[in-house]
């Protein structure tokens, strides 16, 4: 009941403009890959080339893994309207227990030892979120509130439960999930892995296609299509071959895909197709975008708000064993102020802290472009006090630049 | 002046005596209003007169501290907005209810997505009902995927009034469902109502309007200050004497020649 707003068949706005609309890529990821890419070549040029070389790149990607799992977590969190300041201590905790469980409680040497202490340790995860989760959904505690006090809580049960003692050795099996020396796929899994990828892209651009046309709506044109398919193939078969240009020490055997690599793609994944084609990613966007509407529809706010601390808790969990695992030890301190960290990758990825705007893609960007920064920083012996200096600098920068680009926008 | 009722039978909708407070407020006290198949009543009032109030509570958003609804001459018991939708009660809201992150179809399905047999969110069945329901209702809308938040107030107004239409309510509730409107659009939505009237199903119209009800109504029922001021065919008043009862809370018998004169 409005009058015309758009003439049918009007031609698409020109220039970079019209590309882009053209291609139906977010402008925000589009922008933050664009970033993403001048970081590394400014700081391969800084370092005289040791930035981009596959020893590097793979240690960036392993450092990635732990933040980039939680960060994905904290979109849907932060999404929602609220924020989970625990992760770091639910990390160290849940990563302390599995430890425990490991080299005290369970017999060790048998084969399903790491097995069941990794699975308890998700359990654990899953019951403090669920803990925190329902202070916040049915006593209306603020989320700030509820997990600043986790914080506190979780990181002093760390120390508790061994009185401060530093449990080691891990399980050799539980180990690999950390990527250490054998912590790798190698080269045909990791190929394996692309090919999969990459069919799994084709087709499903393809089915999109099909599906759009059958129903007469309107699709990209083919060029479009082309071109995103194109550089969605190189980008993975770039990263197979970086994963298998690094060598074991003093061998020529690749190395390939490290396994908590490949866990952080799972994950990705999994909460990319959970935001995206369930009902409960609809409902946390649908929650964070107005309440109000959300409750109205006959969502049930409460238990969605549960099942979003619950799946942070279960990925502090997962972040919690590949950090025990590549530390070799349960340590009470494990996880401090990485909180800071995941929260960081989530708004420099895009999720809006006033609610309901959040992607995966973008919090795993953000945690790979914080990770750059701090690896390049370490490359360029940039003294320690400084490096939090310039990350919490870079920060409040992203996020302005946000602002601006969406003022901008409208 | 009691109304007496134009349409025969029972009511497909009754509030029975509905209170509700909040806090020490009662923002709703002893009201029973009803409503026939093909009927719209016109529920007017000032703002903050309670109407939004009295309607959240059929809508499920609400539930009122005592009263009965009886839906069909049966007692119902409505505790949520989806107890209500399962009723045919469908409600476009003053605020509109719309989450402005998400296009057009997740608004329209919110709360009742439809699934592919995989489970999965059917994205491609709910724009293509959207579109069908959109087509109808507002030709030119375009900006099917895109978060409701770049759509015109218009064009929001027509994506709430969508929701209600495609689940096929015997009820409808419209609260304030002009105010965002041009004059043409009010029109296009004063056509709807007839039309929806005609296919047999309940409306309730409201407004602290009376010019954009009186017309559309069959009956008026005023509100002030969280009660009741009476009912009337609209066939049987002047728009003054309506006006009377919103502005001095007096049915018109009860307006003096004095009174209605002072109110303009
Ligand atoms: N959720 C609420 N909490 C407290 N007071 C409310 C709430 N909803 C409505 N009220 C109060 O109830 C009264 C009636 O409001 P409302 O039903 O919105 O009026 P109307 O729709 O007739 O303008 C007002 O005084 C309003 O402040
Ligand atoms: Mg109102």
């Amino acid at each position: 009941m409005t009058t015309a707003v758009e003439t049918p068949g009007a031609a698409r706005p020109q220039g970079a403009r019209g590309l882009i609309d053209a291609l139906e890529i977010d402008t925000r990821l589009l922008a933050m890959a664009a970033a993403l890419v001048v970081i590394w070549v400014g700081l391969d040029l800084l370092t005289g080339g040791i930035f981009l070389t596959a020893r590097n790149l793979w240690n960036l990607s392993v450092q990635t893994s732990v933040v980039g799992i939680m960060a994905t977590g904290m979109v849907l969190v932060i999404v929602a309207r609220h924020i989970d300041l625990s992760v770091g201590s639910v990390l160290g905790f849940v990563g302390m227990a599995m430890a425990v469980l490991q080299v005290e409680i369970l017999p060790i040497g048998t084969s399903w030892n790491w097995l069941l202490s990794l699975v308890l340790g998700l359990v654990l995860g899953a019951a403090i979120g669920a803990f925190q989760g329902w202070w916040v959904a049915y006593r209306a505690v603020p989320a700030f509130i509820v997990t600043l006090g986790g914080l506190l809580i979780f990181r002093g049960l760390a120390w508790w439960i061994t009185e401060g003692r530093t449990v080691a050795p891990m399980d050799p099996n539980f180990q690999l999930l950390g990527g250490g020396l054998d912590g790798s796929i190698g080269e045909f899994w990791s190929w394996v892995v692309g090919v999969l990828f990459i069919a799994a892209v084709v087709i499903k651009a393809f089915r999109t296609r099909q599906r759009r046309n059958r129903y007469n709506f309107p699709v990209r044109p083919l060029w479009a299509e082309a071109l995103v398919l194109v550089v969605s193939v190189a980008v993975i078969v770039g990263f197979v071959q970086v994963m298998n240009s690094y060598y074991r020490p003093r061998t020529q055997i690749p190395q390939g895909i490290p396994i908590p690599v490949l866990i952080l793609i799972v994950v990705a994944v999994g909460m990319s197709a959970l935001t995206k084609v369930t009902k409960f990613g609809r409902y946390v966007f649908a929650i964070g975008g107005n309440p109000e509407a959300a409750e109205l529809g006959g969502i049930n706010v409460r238990k969605v708000t549960v099942m979003i601390f619950v799946m942070m808790g279960v990925l502090s969990a997962i972040a919690g064993a590949i950090q025990t695992a590549r530390l070799n030890a349960g340590l009470n301190s494990t996880g401090s102020l990485l909180e800071l960290s995941v929260i960081a990758a989530a708004v420099i990825g895009g999720t809006s802290l006033s609610g309901g705007v959040g992607t995966i893609a973008g919090a795993i960007l953000g945690a790979l472009i914080m990770q750059s920064l701090q690896s390049g920083m370490i490359l360029l012996n940039i003294s320690t006090p400084m490096q939090p200096v310039v990350i919490g600098l870079v920060l409040i920068s992203a996020v302005w630049l946000d602002t601006v680009y969406q003022r901008r926008r409208r | 002046m009691s109304a007496s009722n134009p349409s025969k039978g029972v009511p497909l909708v009754e509030m029975r005596d509905i209170s509700i407070q909040f806090g020490g407020v009662k923002a709703v006290d002893g009201v029973t209003i009803d409503l026939h198949p093909g009927e719209v009543v016109g529920l007017l009032g000032h703002n903050g007169a309670g109407k939004s109030t009295l309607i959240k509570i059929l809508s499920g958003a609400y539930q009122a501290n005592s009263g009965d609804i009886l839906i069909n001459g049966e007692k119902v018991d409505i505790r949520s907005p989806r107890d209500a939708k399962a009723l045919g009660i469908e409600t476009i809201y003053q605020t509109l209810a719309l989450a402005d992150n998400i296009d057009a179809p997740g608004n329209l399905f919110l709360g009742r997505e439809l699934m592919t047999p995989y489970g999965t969110l059917d994205d491609d069945a709910m724009e293509r009902a959207t579109r069908d329901v959109m087509g109808r209702l507002n030709p030119n809308f375009r900006k099917i995927k895109e978060p409701v938040k770049n759509l015109s107030g218009g064009q929001r107004q027509s994506v709430a009034i969508a929701r209600a239409l495609h689940f096929n309510a015997k009820i409808l509730i419209m609260d304030e469902p002009t105010a965002a409107l041009g004059p043409q659009e009010t029109r296009q939505v004063a056509e709807l109502i007839k039309q929806l009237k005609k296919e047999g199903i309940g409306i309730f119209l409201i407004s602290h309007d009376l010019h954009d009800v009186f017309d559309l109504s069959d009956r008026v029922s005023v509100m002030k200050n969280g009660k009741l001021v009476g009912t009337c065919n609209t066939s049987d008043v002047t728009k003054d004497e309506v006006l009377g009862m919103i502005i001095l809370g007096k049915l018109p018998g009860e307006q003096s020649r004095q009174e209605l004169e002072s109110m303009h």
